[in-house]
């Protein structure tokens, strides 16, 4: 395989050196089987390249934001109406980041009903639901950022739920702040967050994901592999990666239209000694958490709503960590119907309460 | 292959040692790894907690509103030290002070004329004016303050 030219000599010189050729190979057996559900194997690349947009609009947008209470409101605004593209980078930003959510929360209800979560892909999952904490770390200290009413107050409530957790609550929540209250060093804090901490650990989590979807391949659902496995199999390149591709150029379409025609807005600047506003929200993300809040009594057997409330979501986010060892039926390749039954019990009640959040009243 | 002929010796040297010497220095350099982890992550984490804001030590508070600006069956937000204080004239005329911070997840209450009490938007807590929770999440009443009319100056303390 020795090639001529100057471009073949320089191709040798580098494989003597890097090995490339090893690559190649791994990159030539790598194959994605084909059946059913081959559909949902594409969720995972899709949130990745989100994630890529996100590092990319992220980068820019430091370029121009200033993290301090004084600053931050203004110059975003001074972002938005002077800087040329402003507006497309930041609505890029903040649309990319609603979809990369979207589809981690698709690719995680794949895997969990297709069972691709059982044995040996333990550690998969558990890297995975973990990225998925990440993601909605980077929305939490991300809706802060521009210093607005809403994110303002949403932020309030997030932290006192942070400090409401029994036993650590406190610490996290004067960690999280900065002090007692969100203020301008909780900006400070939550920039730190945001483009220090939280992607250097999604870089590692991915690295690790990635390394063993590598190892152990794409996984068969189970009802495939009762009726008889896959139909075939497409090498991964370049079949595979250029049906990815031609995702990835559609949500970026897709992301270009959503920015242009609905360009993220600022809203008022946050004031910390005015009422909360009426429509006060949090991400869509988060608003099944919120609105089962505003369900809760104020005590529940003599403990404080919110912190039953808590207590509940916390439990059900180690439970979901947990579940490929929870699981013990699919691990023997047994149909664990109950486990499905869970997971669309789950993505009902977030559906519903989803939508209750944005229609009910809230001022009754 | 000149390698493992090399290694081989010290290997089987290893396994013919004193175990207990060999414990004790698995222990040392446990315990030193362990030190140095906590050395170095000790003063970390102390970092990154905030250091603990003074108090502000003002128990009372002259506003900057006058008694004739308020007018009944309205409130207005106040700085209470660092926080917010809502100042309320009831229907009937009266003034009335509470902490403005819900004690549901700390939103900033407001005052709702259409109902006659305070109401917090975040998850649609309701107040009566004494500050009791009557309804919705909060789980406990808006700490009370004294108000005071001196002349055209309204004051406002903690505590009876
Ligand atoms: S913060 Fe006031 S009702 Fe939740």
């Amino acid at each position: 395989m020795r090639r001529r030219g100057p471009l073949g000599r320089l191709l040798v010189w580098l494989d003597d050196r890097l090995g490339l050729a090893d690559l190649g190979k791994l990159a030539v057996k790598k194959e994605v089987p084909v059946h059913k559900h081959t559909l949902w194997y594409y969720l995972g690349g899709m949130t990745l390249f989100l994630f890529l947009v996100q590092v990319a609009t992220g980068i820019l947008l430091v370029f121009y934001y200033r993290p301090s209470a004084e600053h931050a409101y203004e110059s975003i605004q001074f972002l938005m109406a002077e800087v040329e593209f402003g507006w497309l980078i930041r609505s890029i930003h903040a649309w990319s980041a609603n979809l990369m959510i979207f589809t981690a929360f698709l690719h995680l209800f794949s895997v969990l009903l297709l069972k691709a979560y059982r044995g040996p892909r333990e550690i998969t999952w558990l890297s995975g639901v973990m990225l998925l904490g990440v993601a909605m770390g980077f929305g939490f200290t991300g809706y802060l950022l521009p210093w607005s009413e809403l994110s303002y107050f949403a932020t309030r409530v997030g932290t006192e739920m942070a400090g409401a957790v029994p036993l650590v609550g406190s610490f996290v929540g004067r960690m999280l702040k900065g002090g007692d209250e969100v203020s301008g060093a909780t900006l400070t804090r939550f920039y730190a967050f945001h483009i220090w901490i939280l992607p250097a650990a999604c870089f590692l989590l991915v690295a690790v994901h990635l390394f063993l979807v590598q190892k152990h391949g794409m996984s068969v659902p189970p009802d495939v592999e009762r009726s008889g496995g896959a139909k075939g199999h497409m090498p991964f390149f370049p079949s595979f990666l250029l049906r990815d591709l031609v995702g990835w150029l559609s949500v970026l379409a897709i992301l270009a239209a959503l920015a242009a025609y609905f360009p993220t807005e600022l809203g008022e600047k946050a004031d910390p000694f005015a009422p909360a506003p009426a429509g006060i929200k949090p991400e869509w993300y988060f608003m099944f958490m919120f609105q089962t809040l505003k369900y809760l009594p104020a005590h529940i057997l003599g403990i404080e709503g919110e912190v039953v409330g808590i207590i509940g979501f916390t439990v059900a986010g180690v439970l979901l960590l947990l579940v490929p060892f929870l699981d013990r039926r699919v691990s023997g390749r047994e149909d664990s119907r109950l486990f499905t039954w869970i997971g669309i019990g789950v993505i009902l009640y977030i559906l519903l309460l989803t939508y209750l959040g944005y229609t009910a009243d809230p001022t009754i | 292959m000149t390698n493992q002929s090399e290694e081989r010796p010290v290997h089987e040297a290893a396994s013919y040692g004193d175990t207990s010497r060999k414990r004790f220095i698995g222990w040392l350099l446990g315990t030193s790894a362990g030190a140095f982890l906590g050395a170095v992550f000790y003063p970390v984490v102390r970092y990154l907690m905030p250091p603990p804001a003074a108090e502000s030590a003002a128990s009372t508070v002259t506003l900057a509103i006058r008694p004739e600006d308020i007018t009944a069956n309205t409130a207005e937000i106040f700085k209470f030290g660092s926080r917010a204080g809502i100042l309320v004239r009831t229907p009937s005329g009266e003034l009335r002070a509470f902490s403005a911070i819900c004690t549901h997840l700390s939103c900033i209450v407001q005052y709702r004329p259409d109902l006659g009490h305070i109401w917090c938007a975040c998850h649609n807590g309701h107040f009566d004016l004494n500050g009791r929770n009557i309804s919705g999440p909060p789980p406990a009443p808006l700490e009370a303050f004294t108000v005071n009319v001196r002349e055209d100056q309204i004051v406002v303390s903690k505590g009876d």
